[in-house]
């Protein structure tokens, strides 16, 4: 019984990192049309981040949750302004083959100065130590990741769907010239969308760094899943790229124990089942 | 309002000539001219197809490739982005109304952010549409087609525009509510809007307007007050082929 709460919570934290990567790819598939094949590679800069701001400036866990999501953010507004932008209208290959080859430079560039293991990132001393809950033992630093991924996603959720500019960012993604018509600047509003969608990456990057280490292809391995999680769970719907995201996260953890062959590829064969079944994803509207 | 009340009643407001536009590589404009004067109706009449809604989105920037000049308060917005025009207080309805699905009526009607001050309050709004107030929460396209044209027309006079573009605001709709647009558009011309106004319902716009131009194959090919009409009747039939 240890053993499968266990596989729970692992499964609990993946669904996390899953949560908060599928939802900023969401975001970002449904106001630029683009699948964003840099999405790992901004991952792990997220990851690098925090453990720059660690080993040159001594600047902790904490400040970095804001500074990392902050200064990786701008980097992928400066992509956006300097070669996504220039996107728009074309088909979606190109946006892939664009996102795929930054993702490959900027993965390459930092094995160059890295290699290929993990450097170590501590957990925060506040969050060190666990917790017996009586059925099984708690690691707090993850049960923190878990409550703060699914507080982080719901927010998120809460921004696009019932606030002002929420309303904006989802006119503008129906119908964006008639939204820019209104005199709504919808070029910076494409912007900072992307900004908001790789700032959500570089934030799960800071919070998988004390658990996974830092690595420069921790992104390259994380996002071929999280891709078959938007598939299964629709691109370009908010709430349902979350739930999808911890679903899965839980699916994979529970045939962790009960049929561990399978635990790596559990999660394409539910693709290939939602795609034959439901092509749009669980939740997905019809392109 | 005081924007309206400063510029003395005839003055030109807008002024199009030799606007030519394509959409891709083809040409859909060559060489428009026209002007509307503050306080004025002013209708383009035409065939499908003649560029009476190319016009207008011209004006509203929304046509990738436009030459000519444009001018709007004597300001040159030929080449402007339409974020910039519609800061100038140029407001734009689109003929297919564009209701937006994933907002409800309340994020529709707000949507238009303020441009200057002196547009309708939201009392004033539901004063002129009630049954916009009793659907705020529905979905924007739950509503029925006159309801998302009064929706359409709502949401532009929210945000201090004084120049009003409307495309085609009677397509598709019973009589009756027709005939509400048209007392809209008239209590709003009392209250000193400037309306440019796309038609194919002649007969409705000869209740609204006080000067028509005619489009035909992406020219103004003439024009003429609305107390000159009934002089133009059958010009007018060959015109637009009723």
């Amino acid at each position: 019984m240890q053993a499968l709460y266990a596989q729970l919570l692992v499964g609990l934290i993946n669904g996390s990192f899953y949560a908060l990567l599928s939802l900023g790819l969401a975001v970002i598939f449904g106001m630029l049309n683009i699948i964003n094949f840099a999405h790992g590679a901004l991952y792990m800069m997220g990851a690098f981040c925090a453990y720059f701001l660690l080993n040159i400036a001594g600047i902790g866990y904490w400040p970095a949750l804001i500074i990392a999501p902050i200064a990786v953010g701008i980097f992928g507004m400066i992509l956006e302004r300097t070669m996504l932008q220039w996107l728009a209208g074309l088909d979606h290959l190109y946006g892939l083959l664009l996102t795929f080859g930054l993702a490959l430079i900027i993965q390459g560039i930092f094995q160059n100065y890295f290699g290929s293991s993990g450097l170590p990132y501590a957990i925060p001393s506040e969050l060190q130590g666990g917790m017996n809950l009586g059925f099984m033992f708690l690691p707090i630093y993850r049960g923190w990741v878990v409550v703060f991924s699914l507080v982080v996603c719901l927010a998120t959720w809460f921004l696009i769907e019932k606030t002002r500019l929420g309303a904006n960012l989802r006119a503008a993604t129906e119908n964006p010239t008639l939204v820019r018509a209104f005199g709504i600047n919808v070029p910076r509003m494409i912007t900072l969308t992307y900004g908001l969608g790789v700032g959500l990456a570089a934030l799960a990057g800071v919070l998988s760094a004390p658990i996974n280490q830092v690595r420069p292809l921790m992104g390259a391995d994380l996002i071929i899943v999280v891709f078959a999680v938007v598939v299964i769970g629709g691109m370009g719907s908010i709430m349902g790229s979350i739930i999808t995201g911890f679903a899965l996260g839980v699916i994979e953890g529970l045939t962790k124990y009960f049929y561990p062959e399978a635990s790596n590829t559990v999660v394409f064969v539910l693709m290939v089942l939602v795609l034959l079944l439901k092509p749009a994803g669980l939740t997905g509207r019809a392109a | 309002m005081a924007e309206a009340t400063a510029k003395p009643a005839g003055a030109e407001i807008l002024s199009v000539s030799d606007l030519q536009a394509w959409y891709g590589e083809s040409h859909i404009l060559h060489g428009v001219n026209f002007n509307v004067k503050a306080g004025e109706v002013v209708t383009l009449l035409g065939r499908n197809g003649a560029g009476k809604t190319t016009t207008l989105k011209s004006v509203m920037g929304i046509i990738g490739k436009r030459t000519g000049s444009i001018r709007f308060n004597g300001q040159d917005i030929t080449r402007a982005s339409s974020d910039r025009i519609a800061r100038l207080g140029i407001a734009f309805c689109p003929e297919e109304r564009g209701i937006f699905a994933s907002l409800d009526v309340r994020e529709n009607l707000l949507l238009p952010p303020i441009v200057r001050s002196g547009g309708l309050s939201l009392d004033q709004i539901f004063d002129l549409f009630p049954n916009l107030k009793e659907r705020l929460n529905s979905q924007g396209t739950k509503l029925s087609g006159g309801e998302q044209q009064m929706l359409a027309i709502a949401r532009i006079l929210r945000t201090g525009a004084r120049f009003l573009m409307l495309d085609e605001p009677t397509e598709g709709l019973a009589p009756v509510i027709i005939q509400q647009i048209g007392h809209t558009i008239a209590r709003l011309k009392s209250e000193g809007f400037t309306i440019l106004l796309v038609e194919q319902n002649f007969r409705f716009a000869s209740t609204v307007a006080d000067r028509y131009y005619i489009v035909e194959h992406g020219k103004v090919i003439d024009g003429f007050a609305n107390s000159e009409l009934s002089a133009n009747m059958d010009k007018l039939h060959t015109y637009l082929g009723v």
